[in-house]
């Protein structure tokens, strides 16, 4: 468990996250670590491949979500953020919510290449899953925003998504007498305001972590959880294959940016941060719940996951200065392909219904 | 005669090498993190940035008086830069953004 506590330290910058003690144990131990390091002026090794014991640890599940410093967890905020983000009164159309491209029964992404947005407008990319993403610092496939909470007035805004002006919300949810209660109770010193709405969606969206699947059952010790084959494929997956140099811990993400040689004018996180290296770079997504999120890549232009094993199998499609050095020809055999996705579809939870909120309703009483 | 050379040469080493100390720290990236989060110099030092790691890494930083730009560092390579100016902020790789590590100039 204390590796996983590390984790959520260090991918949401440790100034803001609450665990502040765990952050500080982790950073004397790194710290130390580097002095140990610099003395001994090792010189670079290959990391030798490790035994699949070994492995297995690398990806255990954590013990809690972090929840930022300034937006705590309550149940209150979560309920009410839960029916927000069902709510298509969040919509200039009063047709499209949250939920339209981040559908429950599809692990919250949408199952097309590019989301429709409003009056049917295609969006540039395609809708990600939202699980998993407390975890995250970066927000977004080219990492534009920052955490859970500032990736809600955008979509909510922008014309192409929901087409919503923040004020108009305001006016329509304070007309909404649930809301008002539920506002109040959630955020007893100032009710609805755009920044409430904010905070209640990513509170709820926080609480969005992936189930327990046949995989973390198989680390947990029971070795009929998974099929033979998968086994072999999360071998592959951690050695030959080289998956694991970026899908790495238990949600399979370093949440970081790189190119792996897709075919498409997208530059990515280059329009965010300035640099070659940045160049048709986008997130790594977690593999959580894959199997149930098809089409695949930020452009949904991959449509099964044995296509996206053989898009990494012939180390990509184009060869740029930016492709990321860890995207190779790997020499995988059709067999070990198969294994590979045998692997991954290990990685989602029995399938369980999504009760959907009921919506608070609109004052009918005389004023 | 004979018996100067010694404390002298010991004085000279020890001048020599307490210079290379004050001028010049390293870090390493070592799984996806920089070997210590905040780090104070002296203006003209140099940093030695050194990737540890099987991995490729970008280290740079924005921050007004210390922005610098290293070119990606393939495993085992490692680079050299001089802090000129005095200054303070943050040194991040940009690869993975929660590599990031605190850096004075004085
Ligand atoms: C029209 C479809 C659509 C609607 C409606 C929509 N989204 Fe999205 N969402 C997307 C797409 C497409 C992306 C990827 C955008 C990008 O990365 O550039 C995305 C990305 C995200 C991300 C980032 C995920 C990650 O992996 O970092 C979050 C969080 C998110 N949406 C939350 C919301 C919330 C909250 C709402 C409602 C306020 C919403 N979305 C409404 C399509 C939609
Ligand atoms: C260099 C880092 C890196 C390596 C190595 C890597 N991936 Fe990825 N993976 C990414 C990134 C980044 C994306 C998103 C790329 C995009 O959309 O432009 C991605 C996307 C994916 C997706 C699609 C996820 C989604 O939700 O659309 C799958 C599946 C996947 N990778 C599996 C694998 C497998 C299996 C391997 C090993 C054969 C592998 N990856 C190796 C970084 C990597
Ligand atoms: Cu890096």
């Amino acid at each position: 468990m204390e590796m996983i506590r590390r984790d959520a330290a260090f991918s949401a910058g440790t100034w803001f996250k609450t665990a502040p003690a765990v952050a500080l144990t982790v950073l004397l131990f790194t710290g130390g670590l580097g002095i140990a390091l610099v003395c001994a002026q090792t010189p670079p090794q290959p990391k030798p491949w490790k035994t699949l014991a070994e492995y297995k640890k690398d990806y255990g599940r954590p013990a809690s979500v972090p929840y930022l410093a300034d937006n705590p967890y309550s149940p209150e905020k979560a309920r009410l953020g839960e029916m927000l983000f069902f709510d298509p009164r969040l919509s200039g159309s009063n047709a499209i919510s949250c939920a339209s491209c981040h559908l429950p029964g599809i692990a919250w992404s949408d199952g097309v290449p590019k989301s429709f947005g409003h009056a049917g407008t295609v969006h540039v990319r395609n809708s990600p899953t939202l699980l998993n993403l407390a975890w995250t610092e970066q927000t977004a496939w080219d990492g534009r925003t920052i955490e859970l909470e500032g990736h809600v007035k955008g979509p909510i805004a922008n014309p192409r998504v929901m087409n919503q002006p923040h004020d108009q919300l305001i006016t329509e949810l304070s007309a909404i007498g649930g809301y008002r209660t539920l506002f109040k109770a959630a955020f007893p010193s100032d009710g609805i305001t755009i920044d409430n709405v904010v905070k209640a969606i990513a509170v709820f969206e926080r609480g969005l972590v992936s189930g327990e699947a046949p995989f973390d059952r198989w680390i947990a010790g029971n070795e009929r959880a998974i099929s033979e084959p998968a086994k072999r494929g999360f071998l592959l997956f951690n050695t030959k294959a080289n998956c694991a140099a970026c899908h790495s811990g238990w949600s399979f993400t370093d949440s970081s940016f790189y190119d792996i040689g897709l075919a498409d004018a997208d530059e990515g996180r280059i329009k965010i941060l300035n640099l070659p290296s940045m160049s048709h770079a986008f997130k790594t997504p977690t593999l959580r719940e894959i199997g149930r999120t098809a089409p695949y890549m930020h452009d949904g232009s991959i449509p099964d996951l044995t296509r996206v094993v053989e898009h990494y199998n012939r180390g990509g499609d184009v060869k740029r200065e930016s492709l990321s050095t860890d995207v190779r020809p790997l020499n995988l055999s059709k067999a070990e392909i198969a294994d590979i996705v045998e692997f991954m579809l290990t990685l989602s939870a029995p399938a369980k219904p999504y009760p959907v909120p009921v919506l608070p309703m609109i004052d009918h009483a005389a004023r | 005669m004979h018996r100067y050379v010694l404390p002298v040469l010991v004085a000279a080493v020890a001048a020599v090498s307490t210079y290379a100390l004050a001028a010049s720290s390293t870090v390493v990236q070592s799984d996806k993190k920089f070997s210590t989060t905040e780090m104070t110099i002296s203006k003209g030092d140099v940093v030695v940035f050194k990737n540890d790691d099987p991995f490729t890494h970008n280290v740079y930083s924005q921050s007004p008086g210390i922005a610098f730009e290293l070119k990606v560092q393939k495993p085992g390579e490692s680079s050299d830069i001089k802090f000129d100016r005095e200054g303070t902020g943050e040194v991040r790789c940009a690869i993975h953004p929660q590599m990031k590590m605190k850096l004075t100039v004085k």
